[in-house]
């Protein structure tokens, strides 16, 4: 069987490290024992994170045996859903947010930054395997658009410089701030606060 | 203007401890023994009074919704799960209780659950939601250390235990039959109601599916009085409620405001107005991508509720307002929807498979004004023809933003496709 968009190279093998079994059991956990098949996405998550990012066949099949499930049914959701790559991706998985809210403060500009100084389009990896660049639907964080993602965290209230010195302190093995680029802690106003003035937000629920 | 006494989410922008002595000295916590001592009818009665509807978008009663689960468990268990696939263009206020008001989310599930005879509660996340998600689990952890939740869960004598599941990437799952699917770890395709949830929802049992806002708001509603939130908005659309505001603003937020607050004032107030002032405004989506764009003259006076953006053909949905200037290209904003319902279609009913992508290419074509006049009659009699044929809702939500910018752009698309006639014949 092939299935669409997956890698041509495939390892043999794969099997949980024994920290990542470990995590494993605990997301089994959270379900009843005979519903260890709701396990599979926490499991096909752990397994890419071990996998450098991407999804090996052999990784569903070992999720499929773990749990108990026909190999099928885990490819079912390890191709339905956009989370999991079927393909390798570059260290840094800079996913670029593109949809209304994020287009109409600019997102254009962060795509076309991203394009110039990666030198890649989108779907692609550079040459040393540093980026690959995704453009994605909405990653809700819509106040604070335009924004990416890259791996784990949100880069918010970019323009195209922000979005540039972020992934050259990231070609350069620094850590960039995460979260918004400009002067604000998350989702408030960013002239000053309209509510929620310091002295008052004690104790009002009580 | 909403007093700060009446904001529900004191902590909405992170500037104080997220965690449990924060959330405490913030009221959360407090009492909530007494909380379930009301009982369980008690506790659905006040909800349904406080004339709380679903924050997910349908805005139907979450009391009503809560009694629909069975009084007496047959020998199945009972399911809360929660809602917070939090996907719909343009929203992103669950997001923000996640990751700072996380107790008022994992109280409002332990009294919820309580009330409707569920151990058990599970919170599904959308997985790019990573941060968001570890600061819930340490609340949670916390809750679980205290005592708060699981066995005999703040000295109630009922045990509850609360599980986060990270969602991976469809927008899909935040419909609730979809998101059910999902957590039993398959594909997210809705499925066919009835069986409701509420008599057969996760692994076939009773199961009620909420959105993070109306469950987080409850313990407040409980412990303040369900007159006090019934008081605030509109008769039929009462208390607060967190907005979105993005796109064309000075300055994009979220805010907790009166339910019924006007549109204009919610905008001009809190988001530093309309980028180049009012008058510069062509037009507002304002309750999330499904819901029809309205118009300057309309938003001039529309009140912020259920009741009212329904009367204009349009929708609260997540109160997810994205406002457009004058600057926009309307066809082109409206077809970038179109693409994501393509894109976002589960693919398991034809009129929807099928139709966002027919309806996407269309718009394509509406963008540049390849296409005739009649094509416009042709992509609306089309959206008609998807709206309501589908096991899910988001058939309707491909439809509803094409026929909203007909109904008021329609003149626009017109001369669109005029001109590039035009240009054709000149060329």
């Amino acid at each position: 069987m092939t299935m669409v968009g997956q890698e041509d190279y495939q390892p043999d093998s794969f099997e949980f490290a024994p920290a990542t079994m470990e995590m494993a059991q605990s997301e089994i956990a959270k379900y009843p024992d005979v519903r260890k098949a709701s396990a599979v996405m926490p499991l096909l998550d752990l397994a890419q994170r071990q996998n450098d990012g991407w999804l090996p066949r052999a990784a569903m099949d070992y999720v499929a045996r773990l749990l108990e499930m026909p190999p099928i049914k885990v490819y079912e959701v390890a191709t339905f859903y956009t989370m999991y790559n079927l393909k390798p991706v570059g260290r840094h998985h800079v996913q670029v947010c593109t949809n209304l809210p994020c287009w109409l403060r600019g997102s254009d500009h962060i795509v076309n930054a991203c394009k110039k100084k990666l030198g890649i389009g989108f779907g692609e990896t550079t040459t040393n395997g540093d980026f690959t660049l995704t453009e994605v639907e909405c990653l809700g964080a819509c106040v604070n658009a335009p924004m990416f993602q890259i791996n784990d965290d949100y880069y918010e209230d970019l323009d195209a410089t922000s979005a540039i010195s972020i992934l050259t302190q990231l070609e350069l093995g620094e850590t960039p701030k995460p979260g918004s680029q400009i002067d604000r802690k998350s989702c408030e106003p960013i002239g000053g606060l309209t509510a929620l003035f310091e002295n008052n937000v004690k104790k009002t629920n009580a | 203007m909403l007093k700060d006494s009446d904001r529900i989410f004191t902590n909405l922008y992170g500037y104080h401890d997220p965690y449990l002595a924060g959330a405490k000295s913030r009221g959360d916590w407090d009492g909530t023994k007494k909380l379930i001592e009301m009982g369980r009818d008690a506790i659905i009665e006040d909800v349904k009074d406080s004339g709380l509807r679903g924050r997910g978008g349908a805005g139907f009663s979450t009391g009503l919704k809560w009694s629909f689960m069975p009084k007496e468990s047959d020998g199945r268990p009972h399911y809360l799960v929660v809602n917070a696939d939090e996907g719909e263009p343009g929203t992103c206020k669950d997001r923000e209780i996640m990751r700072h008001d996380p107790h008022k989310l994992i109280e409002g599930c332990l009294v919820a659950s309580f009330a409707m005879g569920a151990h058990v509660a599970y919170i599904y996340v959308r997985g790019e939601f990573y941060r968001e998600i570890e600061a819930l689990q340490r609340a949670v952890d916390e809750a679980y250390d205290a005592g708060l939740i699981g066995k005999n869960a703040c000295g109630s004598g009922y045990d509850f235990s609360l599980h986060i599941h990270r969602g991976s990437g469809a927008y899909i799952c935040g419909e609730e039959t979809a998101l059910i699917e999902s957590l039993e770890g398959k594909k997210g395709q809705p499925r066919l109601k009835p069986p409701f949830p509420a008599n057969s929802g996760l692994y076939g049992c009773p199961t009620t599916v909420n959105n993070v806002e109306s469950i987080a708001v409850v313990p407040t509603i409980l412990r303040r009085g369900k007159d006090w939130f019934a008081n605030l908005g509109r008769a039929n659309n009462t208390g607060t409620k967190l907005f979105n505001i993005s796109g064309h603003v000075e300055q994009p937020c979220t805010i907790e405001e009166e339910m019924s607050i006007p549109l204009k004032d919610l905008i001009e107030k809190h988001a530093g107005g309309v980028r180049g002032g009012w008058d510069n405004l062509l037009a507002i989506i304002p309750g999330g991508a499904s819901v029809p764009c309205l118009p300057k003259g309309i938003c001039d006076t529309v009140l912020m509720d259920f009741d009212s953006l329904r009367e204009q053909q349009s929708g609260l949905g997540t109160a997810a307002i994205m406002v457009m200037d004058k600057s926009t290209d309307i066809v082109a904003a409206i077809a970038r929807l179109s693409s994501f319902y393509k894109h976002e279609s589960c693919g398991q009913c034809t009129p929807c498979r099928e139709g966002t992508g027919w309806m996407s290419r269309m718009m394509s074509r509406m963008v540049t004004g390849n296409a005739t006049v009649e094509e416009i009659d042709l992509l609306e009699q089309v959206t008609r023809q998807v709206e309501g044929h589908t096991i899910c809702a988001l058939g309707d939500a491909a439809a509803w933003p094409i026929q909203g910018l007909i109904r008021h752009f329609r003149p626009e698309m017109e001369a669109r496709i005029d001109r590039a006639k035009k240009h054709a014949v000149a060329a």
